[in-house]
C-alpha cells in the first residue's frame, strides 16, 4: 500500500505540533491534521511551569522546560517568550509550610527556586496585597504565546511536514479517512487532538474541564512575575466541584491574563459569569489594584482531562498503528515538549531520555 | 470660559475644547480631530469603531481611569488623556 507520510498527526495544537516537530527532527515525513475549531492551545495562558504534584509531572514538566529553553532563542518574535518566573504565594503559615516543601521537592529534582520574605515579596511585586506571609519564586518558569509557538514548530521543518487543513472522520488502522472521502494512509496515525479525542476513541478517560480567562487593558509595570497561589495546589487542582485559584500573567505587552477556574461537565463555551465573579473576586483579594483595571476580553476553553491528571503518551493499547498524544489537562503546553520526545522516541524505537511508564494507557485498563 | 447653555468644556490632552452638552467622548474626539484614541502594540492608531462599547477600539484615560470613550457622556471639567503617544501610565 502506498503512503501518504510517515506519520499522520491529528490535531495542530501544540501537543500535535511538537510532535509532528520531533518526528521531523529525526527524519520522518508528516502529515498534519487539523479541521480549526481550536482547542485547549489558543484559549490557555501559555504558563510554562513546573509542576510537582507528583514525580511523573515533575519529570514531565522539568523535562519539558529544559527543552523550552532550548527554543527560546529561536521563536519568532510573535511567540512573546517571557522568562518571567513564578511567584508561588503563600497567604498563611500553612501556604509557607507548603512553600518550603515545594522548594525541597524541586531542589532534590535539580530545579532552582527561592523562598522569598513577605518583606521581599513586596519587594519583588508592590501591587499585591501586604498581608501574605511569603512565596517561592521559581526563575526557570516562563511565558509563551502558544498558537504562535505551534506554527513555529510546524514551520521548523517546512521539507518533512506538511499541514492539511482538513478533519479527519474515522481512523481505520493506518488509513484515516478525511471529511471530503479521501484516505491517507500511513505506518503511524498519532492523535493529539485534546478534547476531541474521545471522537475517535470513545474509551479513552478524558473528561473535559472548563477554564475561564480574562484579559485586561495594558498596564505595564504592575506585575513582574506569574502570579499563583499555593493555594492553587492544595484546593484547586485536588478538588471535583467547580472552583476558583488566583493566578495572574504579565503579558509582554502590559496585560494581565486573569484565572483561573475549573467546572467538570460543562462543555458549553459560554462564560458562566458566577464563575468570572468568582475568579475576579479571589484575584482583587490579591492584587487590589486590579479594580481600577479594564477587562477587555474573556473567554473559556476545555482542558481535557485524565482520572489522574497525567497525560496518556504511547501507543494504544487494542489499535495497532495508532499512537496517542492527549489528555494534557491545565499543563499541554507546558509538557509539550516531553511529550513529543516520548511518542517520537516510541514510535522510532528509540530510547527514550524519560520512564514512559506513567504515561501510557494501560495503566487505566482494568486488572486482569 | 464658556456661556452657551448647550455646551461644556472639556480638557482634551491638555488642551480645553468646548464639546455640545450630551455627547460622549469618543464624539468629542472626532469633533477635535481625526479621533485617535490609542495606538495598537505595533504602533497603529486607533479610533472608535463599534460604538457600543464591545471591541474596546476607543480606550482612554478619563479623569485618571482607563475607560471607552464611546460609553463616556462628557461632563464639565472633564480630563481627557488619549493614548496616542505611546506613553501609557
Amino acid at each position: 500500500m502506498s503512503q501518504d507520510a510517515d506519520v499522520i498527526v491529528i490535531g495542530a495544537g501544540i501537543v500535535g505540533s511538537a510532535c509532528a516537530h520531533e518526528l521531523a527532527r529525526t527524519g520522518l515525513d508528516v502529515l498534519v491534521l487539523d479541521d480549526r475549531r481550536g482547542g485547549a492551545t489558543a484559549a490557555g495562558m501559555g504558563h510554562l511551569v513546573v509542576m510537582d504534584d507528583n514525580q511523573a509531572e515533575l519529570a514531565l514538566s522539568r523535562y519539558s522546560l529544559d527543552l523550552w529553553r532550548q527554543w527560546s532563542p529561536h521563536l519568532t518574535a510573535d511567540c512573546a517568550w517571557h522568562p518571567c518566573g513564578t511567584l508561588w504565594l503563600a497567604a498563611n503559615a500553612q501556604e509557607m509550610g507548603a512553600a518550603q516543601e515545594k522548594q525541597q521537592r524541586l531542589q532534590a529534582n535539580g530545579v532552582d527556586s527561592q523562598l522569598v520574605s513577605a518583606q521581599a515579596l513586596q519587594r519583588l511585586e508592590p501591587s499585591l496585597q501586604s498581608g501574605l506571609q511569603g512565596a517561592l519564586l521559581v526563575p526557570g518558569d516562563s511565558v509563551v504565546y502558544a498558537p504562535n509557538a505551534a506554527r513555529w514548530l510546524l514551520q521548523a521543518y517546512p521539507q518533512r511536514i506538511k499541514l492539511l487543513q482538513q478533519g479527519a472522520l474515522t481512523i481505520e488502522d493506518n488509513r484515516v479517512c478525511l471529511a471530503n472521502g479521501t484516505y491517507l494512509a500511513a505506518p503511524a496515525v498519532l492523535l493529539a487532538n485534546g478534547i476531541h479525542a474521545t471522537q475517535f476513541c470513545p474509551e479513552l478517560p478524558i473528561r473535559p474541564k472548563k477554564g475561564q480567562l480574562l484579559i485586561t487593558d495594558r498596564y505595564p509595570g504592575m506585575v513582574h512575575h506569574q502570579l499563583v497561589e499555593l493555594g492553587y495546589v492544595t484546593t484547586a487542582h485536588h478538588s471535583t466541584g467547580p472552583s476558583v485559584a488566583f493566578n495572574v500573567q504579565p503579558r509582554p505587552t502590559g496585560q494581565l491574563l486573569i484565572g483561573s477556574s475549573r467546572q467538570f461537565d460543562d462543555t458549553s463555551r459560554e462564560i458562566d459569569a458566577a464563575m468570572l465573579s468568582q475568579m475576579l473576586e479571589r484575584a482583587l483579594s490579591y492584587l487590589p489594584g486590579l479594580v481600577d483595571l479594564n477587562a477587555i476580553r474573556c473567554w473559556s476553553g476545555l482542558r481535557s482531562a485524565t482520572p489522574d491528571s497525567l497525560p496518556i503518551l504511547g501507543p494504544h493499547p487494542n489499535r495497532k498503528g495508532l499512537w496517542l498524544a492527549v489528555g494534557h489537562e491545565g499543563l499541554g503546553i507546558t509538557t509539550a515538549p516531553a511529550s513529543a520526545h516520548l511518542l517520537a522516541a516510541q514510535i522510532t524505537g528509540s530510547p527514550p531520555d524519560l520512564d514512559p511508564t506513567p504515561y501510557l494507557a494501560q495503566r487505566f485498563e482494568p486488572a486482569a | 470660559m464658556n456661556t452657551d447653555a448647550n455646551s461644556i468644556s472639556i480638557q482634551l490632552d491638555g488642551k480645553v475644547h468646548p464639546v455640545p452638552v450630551g455627547v460622549t467622548v469618543a464624539a468629542a474626539l472626532s469633533l477635535r480631530g481625526d479621533g485617535t484614541t490609542r495606538r495598537s502594540v505595533q504602533g497603529e492608531r486607533r479610533a472608535a469603531f463599534c460604538g457600543m462599547g464591545i471591541c474596546q477600539e476607543c480606550r482612554v484615560m478619563i479623569n485618571g481611569q482607563r475607560r471607552l470613550a464611546c460609553q463616556t457622556l462628557c461632563a464639565q471639567g472633564m480630563i481627557v488623556h488619549t493614548l496616542s503617544s505611546k506613553v501609557i501610565p
